[in-house]
Formats: C-alpha cells, structure tokens, sequence
C-alpha cells in the first residue's frame, strides 16, 4: 500500500529522518516505535507531504509521491492525524468534521452517511456538535481528529501517537477504536511511545532510533526482543 | 433627542465604513499574519474606475459594480504579484514588496492619469438628505449603514455556513493542518485577498462619495484607519475588526461633536491619544484571535 525507501528529512541543518525504508500493507496496522525526539512524527509528516523529504521516495500503490503537497496527498487516501491533536479550536465540532470532508465536498449523501458512521462509532462528538472544538476534553479532541481524518475516506491512516495525554482508560477506548477501523480494510500507521499497547493491536512494527530504524519485525517479535527497552529508551 | 439620533447616524455610518475596512485588512492579515500595505491603493483602483466609466451611458449601479469588481481583481493581483512569490522566504520580503506594490499603483496612477483630483460620477441620491424625526441627514449615510448591515451579514454568513469560509477560518489557526485536510492553501489565500478586495470596494463607493473625486494618494487615509481599528479591535479577530472599526467611528464622531472649533484640526492627535489609551489598557486589543497558529 505505502511504501517508503531510504526516506531523509529535516529541519534545516537538523536531521530527523535518516535513511528510513518502511512499508503498510492492505488492511494493515503497522506501528513504528520510539522515544521522544526519534524521529516519528517527523516521519510521518514527510509521508504526509507537511515536511519536504531531503532524499529517498515514498511510494503509494507503486506510484512514486514523494514531495506531493498536503492536499494532494490527502486527495490520493493517505489521512493525518497529528500528534498535537490540531483539532480547529474555534470551530464546532460539526464544522472540524465538515471540513474533514473536504476533498469529498460534492459528495453530499455519501459525506452525510459516513458523518452518521462517525457519530455511531464517537457519539461523545454527536453529543457536543454545536460546541466550539477548543472546549473539548482531551479524549474528545483525539476521537474529533481521527473521525475528521476519516471523513476524507482514506485508504491509508496515519496516527501520531493518539494515547498522548490521555488517561489510560482513554487510551483504551481509542485503541479499540482503531482496531475498528481496522476491520474496515483501512491501512494504518501507528506512531506511538505506549510501546506495550501499540504492540498488542499492530500487526508488525519498527523500531525508530535517532532517525533511524534499530529494529523491525513482526509485533509479537519486537514485543519479546529482550533489548527493546535497551533500544527504547537508549535512543 | 435630535442631536442623539444624528450622533447616532453619525456614527454608524462612519463606524460602517470603518469596519468593513478593518475586516478586509484583517482576513488577510489573520491567514497570512502579513499586513497588506497595498490595501489602501484597492479603494483607489475603484475610485479611479469610475473616473474612467464617467460619461459613459451605463447606469451608475453598474458602474459601481465594474469599480467594485476591478477592486476585487486588483487585490487578488497583490497575491499575485506582491505575496506569492516572496511569501515562503521571508516576512521582511513581504512588507517590502506589498509597500512597493501600493507605490507602484500610485505611481501609475500619477502618470497615467495625473496628480490631479478627478471627478467621480455619483448618483443623485448621494447628494440628497431626507429628513427623519427632526434630523437632516444625506441619504448617503443610510445608505452606508444598509449597506454595511447587509455585507456584514454575507460576510458572515460566507464565513459560517460555507466550506469555503469554514476553511479560511480553519487556515486562521492550523494553516498547514487544513493543507492535510485537502483545502488547497492557494485557493484559501486568493479567497481572502478577493474578499479583501471586495469589501475595500464597497466602502470605497461610499469613502469617495463623501469627497466625489479621487486622487493618487487617496489609499493612505483609509489603510490608516483599517489598521488602526485592526489594532484596537485585537488584529486577528474578525469580530474585533468590526468592534475595532465601530469603536473609532465614535471617536471620531464624538470628537467632532465635543472639540472645540479651534482644536478641530487637532482631532486626530486626540484620537490617536485615544487609541493609545485603549493599547494601554489592552495591549493585546479588544478581542482576542483564535488561537495562534504558526506562519504560513
């Protein structure tokens, strides 16, 4: 589904991604691990055209897109969710999730079934439409973001690290919420520090060290890796 | 009583004018947190469009429409021209090229038109004054107030209710995060510059009306007066550009009413002093923006 080669990029004289190859298959969950500052969502805002790649290509069903902008990235399936839970502040929460549908804007019935989708799977956010997204609690926020990034029907999700600040049974309800959506054939990419949890639900994952990729396998391999927390926290 | 309502009158119709050109400058401002020098030179562009159109056998409506229409085009031209290619480097670059634009335009005026004031073509009914509960007051004014109803109204109804003005309002905060959501950031910016330009056109009709000429220079007053109220109102808040553009209507109004006569000359010193005051005391301006995003 998306494949990505010998990725470089940065900011500035700073490298955050080094020569970093990965790769989502259909339908699969795919997580990428690592401590503060090693490079993940860097990574991920390089496959979502936000940060310009220095080197290397990202391939998206065999089509090269490396350096698309933003929105043509979006418009070819691949939807971001961002770490900082960039939820539009002074927008309800029925206009985030309109905006969410942007790119399908003509598409009236369709965008107004899968809004009734979204409200069934969050039905905190159908109890909060008309309210401004800024006075959210940061639970709602993260379901807001995911559902906005789902409103864009895409083919591959990115997620940047959804269990951040989230109160652990929190940190639950959202994760089987993405397993939901996996069932639904999405292809995800999984950033996340929560290595234990990121694990339990990924069907395979990659260590990322100081820009680089320390380890890769398939979840229950990372997850008996005797040196994983030496490789973790190491970084 | 009768000198309250034309206070009023007063007031409203200058505060309307004010406060649609606070927004124009203020749409822009909040997506690109740049501001656009050559602002002023889009209400001269109309002015000098009806000049051109003067005596000719079209109804004023429609040429008023034209000036309005030329005023949108010029300001999407200052995206084009003065923003697009320098807005990634840097934000000095900008203010250079948007100053260079708003002399550029001045100049071509000086030179293609003259220094001269021209004449404008106005309908009768900007000259009238009708009276109402005792007040004699121009039917220009009524009309400025109407007219600043309705386009307040469509404003906000454009920024409210369509995915357009959702997504401008969404670029005001996390420009590059609606970039991810497929709002294409061209399109976003070109929008706030016509809208600019649109609403800088319509005071226009109704700035030039009080003067019924237009001159080369005639940009600077208005600019001043939009960035002011901008200042005041809190800069990136839509609702404190109008609240911004009100407030200094009735400054100055109050100030023409109370100063006076010799000290009337003086009143932009104490308008100014004003203005300084209300900084003093909220230096951040009335109303606070939507939360600060990062720079486009």
């Amino acid at each position: 589904m998306i494949k990505v080669s010998n990725l470089e990029a940065g900011y500035g004289p700073v490298r955050a991604v080094r020569g970093v190859s990965i790769n989502v298959g259909k339908g699969e969950l795919v997580t990428v691990l690592g401590a503060n500052g090693a490079g993940k969502s860097s990574l991920l805002l390089t496959i979502a055209g936000a940060l310009k790649p220095t080197g290397g290509q990202v391939h998206l069903d065999g089509i090269d897109v490396t350096g698309s902008s933003p929105e043509r990235m979006v418009r070819r399936g691949v939807s971001m969710v961002p770490e900082t839970r960039d939820v539009f502040p002074d927008l309800t929460v029925a206009e985030n999730l309109r905006l969410g549908a942007y790119i399908r804007r003509s598409k009236i019935d369709i965008v107004r079934a899968d809004l009734e989708k979204m409200y069934a799977l969050f039905p905190r956010l159908q109890e909060r439409v008309d309210q401004a997204a800024g006075t959210l609690s940061g639970g709602e926020q993260q379901m807001l973001v995911i559902a906005r990034a789902m409103m864009a029907d895409p083919k591959v999700l990115l997620l940047d690290e959804p269990s951040l600040g989230l109160a652990p049974n929190l940190v639950d309800q959202i994760f089987d919420m993405i397993v939901e959506l996996k069932t639904t054939g999405l292809s995800i990419l999984l950033v996340e520090q929560n290595a234990s949890k990121a694990l339990q639900i990924a069907d395979r994952a990659y260590v990322l060290r100081l820009g680089e990729i320390a380890a890769e396998g398939s979840a229950a391999e990372i997850a008996e890796a005797s040196d994983l927390h030496a490789m973790y926290l190491g970084g | 009583m009768v000198g309250f309502l034309q206070f009023v009158i007063d007031v409203l119709s200058l505060g309307g004018a004010y406060a649609l050109m606070a927004l124009g400058l203020v749409i822009v401002y909040g997506i690109l947190r740049l501001v656009n020098f050559a602002y002023g030179e889009l209400i001269m562009v109309a002015g000098y469009s009806l000049y051109l159109l003067n005596g000719s056998a079209l109804p004023w409506l429609v040429m008023a429409a034209v000036a309005v229409l030329m005023s949108m085009f010029m300001g999407i031209a200052t995206d084009y021209v003065a923003f697009r290619p320098v807005r990634a480097k840097s934000v000095t670059a900008v203010l250079i090229t948007s100053f260079a634009f708003s002399t550029l335009l001045q100049n071509a005026a000086l030179l293609f038109i003259s220094p001269r004031p021209r004449n404008i073509p106005l309908p009768d009914l900007f000259t009238t004054t009708i009276e109402i509960a005792g007040v004699v007051t121009p039917v220009r004014n009524l009309l400025t107030i109407a007219t600043a109803v309705i386009s307040l109204a469509l404003f906000a109804w454009l920024m409210r209710r369509t995915v357009i003005g959702i997504a401008m309002r969404a670029a005001a905060t996390h420009f590059t995060m609606a970039r991810m959501l497929g709002v294409p950031a061209n399109l976003i910016i070109s929008s706030a510059f016509a809208i600019s330009g649109l609403l800088a056109g319509i005071v226009a009709l109704f700035w030039l009306g009080r003067i019924g000429s237009v001159v080369p220079g005639i940009g600077l007053e208005p600019l001043l007066v939009a960035f002011i109220a901008t200042v005041i109102g809190g800069m990136r808040s839509l609702q404190g550009a109008v609240l911004g553009g009100f407030l200094l209507a009735f400054i100055d109004t109050g100030l023409n009413y109370t100063l006076p006569q010799d000290l009337l000359k003086f009143r932009d010193a104490f308008t100014f002093s004003l203005v300084i005051l209300i900084l003093l005391w909220r230096p951040e301006g009335l109303l606070k923006g939507p939360a600060s995003g990062q720079r486009t």
